[in-house]
């Protein structure tokens, strides 16, 4: 009998401990969700970013070596792709200095988007193969 | 960000991958630069039309496309191509100064991105923001000093002092810590910190490379600019920058990886510099009785070339100095009437950045399929009656194979030892940039050419002419 009511007694204790335990988890994991949250998007953008340096990789090897000149004019012209982000910064009416640099930013990066490119095109059309 | 515009950016970038794709041979090329600027046009426009500007900040955009689409159209429709790669670098300090620039604005106006506060800006966002300006100012500075060099208005030589190395090591130990100190604290005054250091870090980091380790520069400095927009990226949570910068990054990679190849060395050792500083080497030259050299007229070289039916040209960086591209076709055409075949043979590592001789050529309407890579053209060396070396050296000594203790040991080199006759268009006796002499100018079947090299070719077409 007595140790009927030991273990009944010993079960509502352990009965207690879990629901503590449960507690601290739900706890835990409030405390976790925003962080998992933040890793989320950041993980998707570094997926993105080792795939798209994967293709990188197999794309620039595929390029002939006679033309590896133009390809630096390419990547150049389009690392400029930068003028996005100085865009954004240019437009948003926050903070006179944000206005400012995203201005330097944008003159910049378009200096070399139409350089890149045209010195690109430039090049290219010396290309010509054998008349004839 | 809504989702018309996450699509152009989406497309963007597959049009960026398809202008790299086209590259892969003369035909498609001028079809994929085609896509690359449709590219970066819906780009721009999506930016603009998505941004919910204001009327005066519309204006601001333009005006500043404007300006900055001026100076870069006519700058490229002016340069001459020998200039191409202080261009390619001065380019590539610009990508550098805009990664700072637009990392600045979002320390200033996080809101524009939607990442936080002024002064309350997301952990995360500010190691990225830290990574972007530290990689773009490194670009920026080294780039200038790449620029510089290679327009000759800096010494080309290594700049070389005592203990440089541990002093770099310092400043990057520093440069993280500043990091880690910027994203615990969100400093703007920080941020300036590590923006000046990253540029003194890329100042040092290139002035001990020497004028011909140039190419892997350049190509590194490519990879750096591609790293900058992708940190970029990451800071603004934009996946076209993300994809942009990865592609970049992976293109200068690979290319600087083909250079280092083209010279049998390591990125560190070439990074590390100081190559081709002593001029100790050179006076060594493996000692021992010579031959006397055998130095020709250009008379002597048209009436050997004229009765040849296979030439292999072997062009240099000094054809670039000396622009000697134009009278060089004209010498082949001449020799083509007379019944020569004539090919072209390009080192990996000719001339001051990659593919930088294939331009050359294309521009004095040289056909690209007369021009071949080392691989390609090597084994025909054996068949050639002439090989004529134009401003080249160190890519056709044979102490590359032979000779251990050589600092080019292990380096491809073009094999015209093996043509019958050898022709090297020489303004002296100098060795090449290596500091290496060249075992060649003494064989029985060199004929040594001194003088510039426009002019002696020059003198070559007249002569072919009487």
């Amino acid at each position: 009998m007595s140790t009927q009511t030991e273990l009944a007694n010993q079960a509502a204790a352990l009965a207690v401990k879990a629901q503590e335990v449960a507690l601290l988890a739900q706890r835990a994991a409030e405390a976790a969700a925003p962080m998992a949250a933040a890793a989320q998007p950041f993980l998707l953008l570094l997926t993105i970013f080792l795939m798209a340096c994967f293709v990188g990789y197999y794309v620039v090897w595929s390029v002939t070596p006679a033309l590896h000149s133009p390809l630096m004019g390419v990547t150049n012209a389009i690392s400029s792709v930068i003028v996005v982000g100085a865009i954004l910064a240019a437009a948003g009416a926050e903070s006179g200095t944000a206005r400012f640099f995203g201005f330097l930013a944008v003159v910049l990066a378009s200096v070399n988007i139409f350089g890149g490119f045209l010195v690109t095109r430039r090049m290219l059309s010396m290309f010509q193969k054998k008349k004839g | 960000m809504t989702t018309i515009a996450t699509l152009a950016y989406l497309a963007a970038s597959v049009l960026f991958i398809l202008a790299l794709r086209g590259l892969s041979h003369p035909e498609t090329s001028r079809q994929g630069n085609l896509y690359g600027m449709i590219g970066m046009g819906v780009a721009v426009v999506a930016t603009i039309l998505n941004s919910g500007m204001d009327f005066g900040g519309f204006v601001l955009i333009v005006a500043g496309l404007a300006l900055g689409g001026g100076i870069g159209a006519v700058v490229a429709s002016r340069i001459q191509m020998t200039a191409l790669p202080q261009l390619v670098a001065a380019f590539h300090s610009l990508v550098g100064m805009a990664a700072v620039f637009v990392a600045a604005a979002a320390l200033y106006s996080p809101q524009s991105f939607g990442i936080g506060e002024p002064g309350n800006i997301k952990t995360a966002s500010l190691l990225e923001m830290s990574l972007g300006l530290a990689i773009g100012a490194i670009t920026f500075s080294g780039s200038v000093i790449a620029f510089l060099k290679l327009d000759g208005r800096m010494s080309g030589a290594p700049i070389t002092f005592a203990n440089q190395h541990k002093l770099n090591a310092v400043l990057g130990g520093v440069l993280l810590l500043l990091v880690f100190l910027f994203v615990l604290t969100g400093s703007p005054f920080l941020f300036w910190v590590i923006a000046i250091l990253a540029f003194a870090l890329g100042f040092l980091l290139i002035i001990p490379i020497g004028g011909a380790d140039m190419p892997v520069v350049v190509s590194m400095l490519n990879s750096y600019s591609g790293w900058a927009a992708a940190g970029i990226g990451f800071t603004i949570g934009n996946l076209l920058l993300i994809i942009t910068g990865a592609l970049v990054g992976a293109s200068g990679a690979i290319l600087s990886y083909i250079m280092c190849k083209g010279m049998n060395r390591s990125i560190i050792n070439v990074l590390l510099g100081g190559f081709g500083s002593e001029g100790g080497a050179a006076a060594a030259g493996g000692g021992g009785e010579r031959a006397p050299v055998k130095a020709g007229s250009p008379e002597d070289a048209a009436f050997i070339m004229k009765n040849a039916s296979k030439i292999i040209v072997v062009p240099g960086y000094g054809m670039a100095v000396a622009q000697a591209q134009q009278v060089l076709r004209e010498m082949a055409d001449l020799l083509k009437k007379e019944g020569a075949e004539i090919k072209y043979a390009i080192h990996p590592v000719a001339g001051r950045m990659p593919g930088h001789m294939n331009v050359l050529l294309a521009e004095a309407n040289v056909p690209y399929d007369e021009v071949f890579e080392l691989e390609e053209i090597n084994p025909e060396f054996a068949e050639a009656d002439v090989a004529y070396v134009i401003g080249a050296n160190d890519v056709t000594n044979p102490a590359a194979k032979t000779d251990k203790s050589s600092p080019i040991y292990g380096m491809p080199i073009l094999d015209v030892e093996k043509a019958k006759t050898v022709f090297f268009v020489k303004r002296g006796m100098a060795s090449g940039y290596a500091g290496v002499e060249n075992e060649l100018f003494y064989r029985p079947n060199t004929m040594m050419l001194f003088g510039d090299a426009k002019k002696v070719t020059q003198e070559i077409v007249q002569a072919l002419q009487r």
